[in-house]
């Protein structure tokens, strides 16, 4: 079952790598570059996962998950926190906001994969797929 | 002259003087004294000037020349002194409540009835020729001008029949009753009789110069002509020298220092020197004005000596009656009555004065003590007794007045108005040593004081007045010339053999040297008793006591309000008693009914306010009538006095010690506030540190994951095609080519801040730097269609001393961010150089859509990048301006961006150019 990709990133190039890296394993993709685009995108496109990066011009990635929490539960849009500030702190506020997996740039796009597929695909073994 | 009339005028002249007296007490009473200021202070103080100036010192000028001025040299010299000494007499009366010089020697020496007595005594008998001198003076005066024209230079008494002294005396003391004794609390000013006193020294200050300057200038033709005539004369010229002849050097010494001494214990002067001050500042002007008002009043002592000496040759005319001789001489009459009444005022007010301090003395120090050990008065009994003091004082005064007269009659009439006077000075001058040793010296006793005083007194009795009574008949008698039964060394004029001094220094010198030598030989042979001690300290250190308070209350007894009260309402009145009472609770928050024992201070206070009305030996015993006072042994005097000092010891301790601490604790207070202002910008600090380090952290991870992402795509698939491979590959190129800039610029900017970056500065023309910098950045701007334009103002060169790579790197960061930031389409650049002053100014302005204002606030902040978000973060590290405005910093320019939003950006930057480049 595909299942929809919402990207949050202000990097140009991080942007493209996880577009082809979503697109390549059968998501389909929306991008945000901004906070405000995201929450935008989230009503208009409603994804079954948020890529989303923390440092964000405008509202930052803390911000746009509270928003989704207040609305959807984490079965229902899955929230993998992409985050260049890799500080304890920042973690566990991540975790304790509701986000279901947080992961450090620079990331392993297998890890990311693999973390994503979690999400959305669950019944299936991904044990396999990561190698 | 009409009797009638010189009767009448002088009646009159009274007159005014109780009206001026009755104002100056309406006034005092509605509390705007006109006595108040220091020129009324030092006019009273012109009360030394009597008759025996006002007359006798012509008599003398005439008979030995100059000798008459040392009377006044005294004075002047003493008034130096009277800030420190007339200034501690003062402050010593007001705290103790003196009311005559009697009752402060009584105070001082522990309350002593029998030295207040003592110093009575010697006053009154002293000041007798005193005042017989002003009535032989008034009354000689009267009879010159009553006889005139009759019988100019007959001698002025007639003998039996009518007395003119006589009734003089009566006269003056029905005056003095009148004007001397209208109040009881003698403490209080006596403002109305100040102003009295004041006005007189005006009137025969007045007189006298008018009589000068008619002698001088009327009968002579001025001082030339009157000096002139003298010379003619061989014996006037004398007097005009200080010849050996006229002169006795060791006389004039001796007169000087007697006047000095009298000028502090004449009984009159202490009245208005000491009782009547109303402010110790008034002694410092009083210390000048008052030497000058005896040089004026002495200008034509000379001039009219010498035309009485010219114009009456021969004639049997007294010398003393000079002054009064020459106007009525010249037929003067109404000057001639003028200076009467300047000697009649002159008379009156030495009378007037004397008698009051004297009847009080009299009343307070002699006949109060008496009557109260004698139990003649029985303070526990009710009655008026203010009533008493009054009357005592009155008939003192008359009596006083009489013994002047009785004295005037029974010495030698003949005697020079100088020679009585001097005969008063050298008794008062018997006050000096306990009086001054009681004030510098805590030293001196009751006994002592008491035996010099008695020793000095009886040498002054036996070699002054009980001398002149010898020689009554004009010539000196056996006991004179021999000694009482034949005993040559102990002739009065040559006590001990002592020879070739004038019988007033003679006199002088042996009584204050038996004085001297006894006072301070008993005191250090006697001990002072409890209350001497107190009262010695309370005296000699008058300026360490800030006020009443302060003072130890060495007393210990029992007494109840209510036989206090009744005390000083017997003395005080009912009134006053209540007014003065209430005041004492009121300061001290007291209520009289809960009060029934009084303590200490209470007893204090009200001894104090019984000393203002009848001095302080008769408000002791009279207090001590109602108290039940147990005696303080010596041994618990001195531990009470210990205990006092050790509290007052450690209450200093104590509050330095606070001083101390405070100022302790307020720099501690300082030291803490900086050390949290330095802790607070060291966490700064570290935050900004943290933050720094977090941030580049980030920035790093940022390029670091798109190459990682990418590496592994093309790792993961091989078999991806050509084209997306390409553009995977140039994005990991970069990513890396920004990760090392980053790197570089990082490391860059610590430098920078640092201050460990290494410039070279040199020379640079930054036109061809400039040339150089838009050559580089023309393939960037190429890329992106940007146009460069350059405007260098290169006539002359611009040259500025700068690291050329430095600035280099400035102008390439400024170019590439305006290109970055211009539009895709026509952007344009323009790179503009130019002087201004001494600066060098260069611009680069882009076409782009320009920086906000709160960007433009922060564009300069490390990792801050302006731009719009949407448009994706513009590629950079977001140092470079931070780096440049570093560099630009460090060469004393300065970096700033001017833009309007929509309008493009201009980065402007500056640079000193050297001093030396004129253009």
């Amino acid at each position: 079952m595909p299942g929809k990709v919402l990207i949050v990133d202000d990097e140009a190039n991080i942007v493209i790598s996880l577009e082809f890296l979503m697109e390549q394993a059968g998501y389909t993709v929306a991008v945000a570059r901004t906070g405000e685009e995201a929450i935008e995108k989230i009503d208009s496109f409603h994804p079954d996962l948020v890529l989303l990066d923390v440092m964000l011009p405008g509202i930052n990635g803390f911000d746009i998950l509270q928003r989704i929490r207040q609305h959807f539960a984490p079965h229902e849009i899955a929230v993998v926190m992409l985050t260049a500030k890799g500080r304890e702190v920042e973690v566990t506020k991540g975790l304790a906001l509701g986000a279901n997996a947080y992961i450090t740039k620079p990331f392993s796009t297998r890890d990311l994969l693999a973390e994503v597929r979690r999400y959305l695909e669950p019944g299936e073994e991904h044990e396999t797929l990561t190698n | 002259m009409i009797g009638g009339v010189m009767i009448a005028v002088a009646l009159a002249y009274l007159g005014v003087l109780f009206a001026i007296a009755y104002y100056g007490d309406r006034r005092a009473a509605c509390g705007r004294s006109i006595i108040n200021n220091p020129y009324v202070y030092a006019l009273s103080m012109g009360v030394y000037c009597t008759a025996w100036t006002y007359y006798g010192s012509v008599g003398r000028a005439a008979g030995s020349g100059l000798s008459f001025l040392p009377i006044y040299i005294g004075p002047t010299l003493i008034a130096v002194l009277w800030w420190f000494v007339l200034r501690k007499m003062v402050r010593i009366s007001r705290i103790n409540r003196i009311t005559t010089i009697a009752d402060f020697m009584a105070s001082r020496y522990g309350k002593s009835t029998s030295l207040g007595g003592l110093v009575t005594v010697i006053a009154v008998i002293g000041i007798v020729p005193y005042i017989s001198l002003q009535l032989d003076a008034v009354s000689a005066s009267f009879m010159l001008l009553w006889r005139h024209p009759q019988a100019t230079g007959v001698p002025a008494i007639t003998p039996g029949g009518l007395d003119t002294a006589l009734w003089v005396t009566l006269g003056m003391a029905a005056f003095a009753v009148l004007f001397g004794t209208r109040h009881l609390d003698v403490t209080e000013h006596h403002e109305g009789l100040v102003a009295a006193i004041a006005f007189e020294s005006i009137v025969k200050l007045t007189a006298f110069l008018a009589v000068g300057f008619f002698v001088t200038f009327v009968l002579f033709e001025g001082p030339g002509d009157l000096f002139g005539q003298a010379q003619q004369e061989p014996a006037l010229m004398q007097l005009l020298t200080f010849s050996d002849a006229m002169l006795d050097y060791g006389e004039w010494a001796w007169l000087t220092g007697l006047s000095m001494l009298a000028i502090l214990f004449l009984p009159r002067q202490f009245q208005m020197a000491v009782l009547e001050n109303m402010d110790e500042q008034h002694i410092r002007k009083a210390s000048w004005l008052f030497p000058l008002y005896l040089l004026v009043i002495n200008i034509f002592v000379l001039p009219i000596a010498l035309a009485g000496l010219i114009t009456f040759q021969g004639q049997p005319l007294d010398a003393d009656l000079y002054v009064l001789g020459l106007p009525l001489m010249a037929g003067s009459e109404l000057l001639a009555l003028f200076v009467f009444i300047g000697g009649l005022s002159a008379a009156t007010s030495m009378v007037i004065v004397d008698t009051v301090a004297l009847s009080t003395m009299v009343s307070n120090d002699l006949m109060m003590p008496l009557l109260l050990q004698l139990r003649i008065l029985r303070p526990g009994e009710r009655g008026d007794y203010g009533g008493v003091l009054l009357a005592i004082r009155r008939v003192a005064i008359v009596a006083i007045m009489l013994m002047g007269y009785v004295y005037f009659r029974v010495t030698d009439t003949t005697a020079s108005l100088v020679s009585i006077g001097l005969i008063s000075f050298a008794a008062v001058a018997q006050f000096a040593p306990a009086f001054l040793g009681g004030i510098y010296w805590k030293g001196g006793t009751r006994a002592g004081a008491l035996i010099g005083l008695i020793a000095g007194f009886l040498v002054w009795a036996y070699t002054l007045p009980l001398a002149a009574l010898h020689s009554i008949s004009g010539a000196p008698d056996a006991f004179l010339l021999n000694g009482p039964w034949g005993i040559a060394w102990l002739r009065p004029y040559n006590l001990f053999g002592l020879t070739g001094m004038d019988p007033v220094a003679h006199a002088l010198f042996w009584s204050l040297f038996v004085n001297v030598a006894a006072y301070v030989g008993v005191s250090l042979f006697t001990q002072p008793t409890v209350l001497e001690q107190g009262q010695a300290a309370r005296f000699v250190d008058v300026f360490d006591y800030a006020s009443n308070s302060d003072a130890v209350f060495l007393w210990r007894g029992t007494a109840t309000v209510e036989a206090l009260r009744s005390l000083l309402e017997r003395f005080l009145g009912a009134a006053r008693t209540e007014r003065l009472l209430d005041d004492y609770a009121h300061r001290r928050g007291m209520d009289w009914a809960a009060t029934q024992q009084a303590d200490a201070e209470l007893v204090q206070h009200a001894e104090r306010m019984l000393a203002g009305a009848m001095g302080a030996a008769s408000a002791r015993v009279a207090i001590a009538s109602v108290v039940q006072e147990e005696r303080l042994s010596m041994d618990e005097v001195l531990r009470i006095l210990d205990e006092t000092s050790q509290v007052r010891a450690y209450s200093r301790q104590l509050e330095s010690r606070t001083q101390q601490l405070e100022q302790k604790s307020r720099e501690l207070e300082a030291a803490t506030k900086e050390l949290r202002a330095a802790n607070e910008r060291l966490q700064e600090l570290d935050r900004l540190k943290d933050d720094f380090i977090s941030t580049v952290t980030h920035e790093l991870r940022t390029p670091l994951t798109s190459i990682r992402a990418f590496s592994e795509i093309l790792y993961d698939n091989p078999t991806i095609d050509v084209e997306r491979r390409t553009r995977f590959l140039e994005i990991i190129l970069k990513e890396s080519e920004r990760l090392t800039r980053l790197i570089n610029q990082v490391l860059d900017l610590a430098k920078l801040e640092s201050g460990a970056a290494e410039w070279s500065t040199t020379e640079v023309n930054m036109a061809n730097l400039i040339g150089e910098a838009v050559t580089a950045s023309s393939g960037m701007a190429a890329e992106k269609g940007v146009q460069i334009s350059t405007q260098v103002e290169n006539e002359p060169p611009l040259l500025v001393w700068a690291d050329r790579d430095r600035i280099m790197q400035v102008m390439l960061n400024l170019l590439s961010n305006a290109v970055k930031f211009c539009p895709a389409e026509g952007g344009r650049v323009s790179v503009e150089a130019a002087r201004q002053g001494q600066w060098l100014v260069v611009r680069v302005a882009d076409n782009g859509q320009g920086i906000t204002r709160e960007d433009q606030k922060v564009i300069f902040d490390k990792f801050r990048q302006g731009g719009d978000p949407r448009r994706g973060r513009p590629q950079g590290t977001g140092l470079g301006l931070p780096i440049s405005a570093q560099i630009i910093d460090h060469f004393g320019g300065k970096l700033w961006v001017e833009s309007t939003p929509g309008e493009g950006a201009t980065f402007v930057f500056t640079l000193p150019l050297p001093v030396d480049d004129k253009q």
